[in-house]
């Protein structure tokens, strides 16, 4: 139990109106999109300045309490369930767009700011930040570096480490820590920000992002390549990877999938079909439809029985709609989803379909394949019911499997949802022991009483 | 108090409908009070995993729950938006009723509720005597919106009145102008019968004259059965089934007295309520009794969905483009969220002469309202009032048209408060405009000075 007095120096700190000590309201904090147990914190804190926000770790710190840091709390590994007796810190209230810099091509941004609010922001000014991950409606950016977010536009535009220029943090003292810079180039000091993205917390509390933006493409092709075997799909996404071509998206959908969106939305899609890949291809027109063109030819020649190019933006906007709806079509089938996302080397996306398929049958569990295919990214999405106990052991052995076989292929647990608990105690698999002793001694030296995010990535 | 397992145990029936929300909190994104507060118990992610918490018994706070599903609009627009399906308002209503049931109604409430509420004689009689005594309390402030304010701060309840510009009951409900009404259709026009809804009859009393006046015009027959009670949702927003089953039973009894091919309402919360809540709160009564609550909730339509659906709106020589008075509309949730209602208002809208309408943005934010939310949190409410306020002023509209009165009323307190200079009207009375007496042909007014012919055929 955290004393009364411990209470009011956060108090003090925060603002009485932004600490919840209610049971009630705590309860509120004990989860996040993941699918585990919930934890209920001790206290939650929102401060609404970044100064509050170093005194917070710092109070922290010195009376030995876990912290844990929630954006929107739309983590799929686990990574924003606190520890019992521990500190939420949420940072929501931290939303300023500090500054957007058309010349220098860079935003600054507090942590909480929401992705798609910033994504909106910087086209309005001609300007693109590509990471979208699926909860980009309320993810915030300091949840999507920690978690080293992707996206459908992974292939081509890379992960939001790839965007991320510089952080301000503060240590486990609550000092602040400053990384990266404002210049395209930088060649001085460890990379620290190269740590930071994708800590999950654990090892500094972010109190500003800047980014790298791009010029926005100004010529999109979408369209839609039906197939009668599932192979013959994947077998099109690593010739049109092996023909060096490189779309914006390319994303895969099984025949489960399929029927699941065309019943939820009556999008008019071929039920009968084994596959459909979703592609686009942006940039210079001349480019984009070439691309495209060459795309089209691959996917015939890989047995496409048919495939629809968008003529304008409504066609475009339908062809990513059947996309868009792939989850919550899924998620209405079952009461649990458990959504993974174990990657391959892409030209394995043929093999891992094949496994994961049978993964399916083995374990006897409707799992609904698609994905982002172009990045070897592909979302096997079990479907069950968590409060069945003998299914919820054949989910938790199938997942186990399909890990396995990500890994016999060089590939990796997560593509994007981070490690968080979730895939903690299967990390030692991808890598060796060295690496995760060595990953201990790092967290240790940085945060002696492990209180940053403890239990996440490394155990 | 009962003991906790008792409420646990009544708590399982939620259980199914529960564990459909996968905690994504996609809901965060379009919750209009999340977006004030930025607390995950006001949003219905945090809503439903209080409940998911009690019902696993990993605490035991259930006044604590209550009070926070309390502090909720239901607006719908996280279930609009929600990917799993999840029902959020049938939840959160059954929810209130079993917190309510276990935590016991407050005397206020039930004062409110069981004693007038329920009795829909007496809160006729109540309201029309407050009509006569509001004049000595309140002072007109707002000319072109009709809104009041309080004459002496102290004189008034705090909680009701505070700093609101309301606008005050009308010198005449509507069931005193027209208690009743029985007229046959026209040409094979269908016959439906009409809900007034107790904020139209006693605040908006024009808004059912104009439905009737339109639905006259295009030879739709009218039937309006006398001492029509309150569609429920204030009883069943304070977990009050009780007085819900009594309205229910009085309404239904009413409106199927009469065969009639539709039931239509100008209200937008009292279409959602009879379309979507009627038969789901029916769930414990008999089986023929649900068959006729299910009969009744089939055919009921917005005025404005009728309208453009059954019968097709008039048609208008004039390009609305070059129309001189500009109006935005605004989306009432329980229209467009719950119903899908949102092309047909509009379509209202450009048919009626004189008026061009010019998109707001975010049209479907909901306005803050949310009935009794307003009077428990009127800060909060007001304070997503004054982001709607701002949308609507930076079109330069000189109108606001939406489908319900509840958000006439919102709205009208936020564009005063402002000091606008904009009328606040129903889509119906700006079509109703055009629509002249079939009788003698004169245009028809809502100020007095009308014909006498269109109260009936």
């Amino acid at each position: 139990m955290i004393s009364k007095a411990l209470i009011d120096e956060f108090e003090k700190i925060a603002g009485s109106e932004n600490i919840f000590t209610d049971k009630t309201d705590r309860v509120a904090y004990s989860y996040d999109a993941a699918v585990l147990d919930a934890v209920m914190p001790a206290l939650v804190v929102r401060p609404v300045h970044n100064e509050a926000l170093g005194q917070i770790v710092r109070l922290c710190n010195d009376n030995r309490l876990p912290l844990t840091v929630r954006g929107s709390g739309t983590n799929l590994s686990g990574g924003t369930v606190p520890s019992a007796e521990g500190i939420v810190v949420v940072t929501n209230a931290l939303q300023k767009i500090l500054e957007i810099n058309t010349a220098d091509m860079l935003v600054v941004v507090q942590p909480g700011v929401v992705t798609a609010k910033l994504a909106a922001a910087v086209e309005a000014k001609g300007l693109f930040y590509p990471p979208d991950p699926g909860s980009q409606a309320v993810s915030t950016i300091g949840g999507n570096v920690a978690e080293n977010a992707g996206g459908l536009r992974g292939l081509k535009y890379g992960v939001t480490r790839d965007y991320v220029m510089g952080i301000e943090f503060f240590d486990v003292n609550g000092e602040l820590v400053k990384t990266g810079s404002r210049t395209v180039k930088c060649a001085t000091g460890y990379n620290l920000t190269g740590l930071m993205v994708g800590s999950e917390g654990t090892l500094g509390v972010f109190s500003e992002i800047t980014l790298k933006l791009i010029p926005k493409p100004v010529h999109y092709k979408a369209m839609m390549a039906v197939f009668d075997k599932m192979d013959d799909a994947s077998q099109a996404v690593a010739a049109i990877i092996a023909a060096h071509i490189v779309p914006a998206t390319l994303e895969i959908m099984d025949n489960f999938t399929i029927r699941a969106v065309e019943d939820f939305s009556k999008a008019g899609l071929p039920t009968d079909a084994a596959a459909l890949l979703l592609i686009e291809t942006d940039g210079h027109p001349a480019q984009t439809e070439e691309d495209a063109a060459k795309v089209e030819s691959i996917c015939r020649q890989n047995r496409a029985t048919s495939i629809h190019v968008a003529q304008d933006a409504a066609e475009r906007d339908k062809v990513w709609l059947a996309r868009r709806n792939a989850l919550a079509a899924l998620a209405k089938l079952k009461p649990t989803l458990v959504l993974e996302d174990a990657t391959v080397p892409r030209s394995r996306i043929p093999e891992m379909v094949r496994e994961i398929q049978a993964i399916g049958s083995q374990y006897d569990l409707p799992i609904g394949i698609f994905g982002h295919a172009g990045d070897g990214n592909l979302h096997p999405t079990i479907l069950t019911d968590k409060r069945n106990k003998k299914e919820w052991e054949r989910v938790e052995a199938a997942i186990e499997a399909i890990f396995d076989k990500a890994l016999a292929m060089g590939g990796t647990l997560s593509g994007e949802h981070g490690t968080g608990i979730a895939k903690a105690r299967f990390l030692e698999k991808e890598t060796t022991p060295a690496t995760i002793v060595y990953s201990k001694r790092v967290k240790k030296a940085l945060d002696p009483h492990n209180i940053l995010n403890p239990g996440k990535i490394i155990g | 108090m009962a003991d906790m397992k008792e409420l646990i145990r009544l708590m399982k029936a939620l259980e199914d409908q529960l564990i459909v929300c996968m905690r994504c909190g996609l809901c965060q994104a379009v919750c209009p009070l999340y977006a004030q507060t930025g607390r995950e118990a006001d949003v219905a992610r945090g809503k439903l995993a209080l409940l998911d918490g009690l019902l696993q018994e990993m605490f035991d706070d259930p006044g604590g729950v209550n009070e926070r599903l309390n502090r909720c609009l239901l607006c719908g627009s996280c279930a609009a938006n929600c990917p799993s399906g999840v029902k959020v308002l049938e939840i959160f209503l059954k929810a209130r009723a079993i917190l309510t049931g276990y935590m016991r109604l407050s005397p206020l409430k039930k004062l409110i509720l069981r004693g007038m509420l329920a009795r829909p004689e007496r809160l006729d009689r109540l309201a029309s005597w407050a009509a006569k005594m509001q004049k000595l309390g309140v002072r007109p402030v707002n000319e072109t919106i009709g809104t009041s304010c309080a004459r002496l701060m102290s004189s008034l309840p705090e909680n009701i009145i505070a700093h609101r510009h309301f606008k005050p009951l009308a010198d005449e409900p509507f069931h005193k102008r027209m208690p009743a009404l029985n007229s046959a259709p026209v040409n094979g026009s269908p016959k439906v019968a009409f809900y007034v809804g107790c904020l139209i009859d006693k605040i908006y009393p024009h808004i059912a004259q104009a439905t009737i006046d339109v639905l006259h015009y295009h030879g739709v027959g009218v039937y309006m059965p006398e001492g029509q009670g309150c569609c429920g949702i204030p009883a069943l927003s304070s977990g009050d089934t009780a007085t819900f089953a009594k309205l229910l039973r009085h309404n239904v009894r009413k409106l199927e007295s009469e065969k009639t091919d539709y039931l239509v309402t100008a209200c937008a919360t009292c279409t959602s309520v009879i379309k979507e809540m009627w038969p789901v709160m029916a769930a414990d009564q008999d089986d023929a009794f649900q068959a006729r609550v299910q009969a009744l909730s089939d055919k009921t339509l917005d005025i404005n969905q009728f309208l453009v659906s059954k019968i097709g709106l008039k048609k208008d020589a004039q390009n609305p483009e070059t129309a001189p008075t500009t109006v935005t509309y605004h989306d009432p949730c329980h229209l467009k969220k719950t119903m899908g209602v949102f092309a047909e208002p509009r379509a209202v809208i450009k048919a009626a002469t004189g008026y061009k309408l010019v998109e707001m943005d975010e049209a479907d934010a909901c306005c803050g309202m949310g009935g009794s939310f307003n009077l428990q949190y009127y800060d909060l409410s007001s304070d997503i009032g004054k982001v709607k306020c701002a949308n609507i002023l930076a079109t330069g509209c000189s109108v606001l048209a939406t489908g319900c009165p509840a958000c006439m009323m919102q709205i009208s307190d936020a564009l005063s408060q402002a000091g606008a200079d904009i009328a606040v009207k129903h889509p119906i009375e700006l079509y109703a405009e055009m629509v002249s007496c079939v009788t003698c042909q004169k245009p028809l007014h809502y100020d007095g000075n009308r014909c006498g012919h269109s109260s009936q055929q």
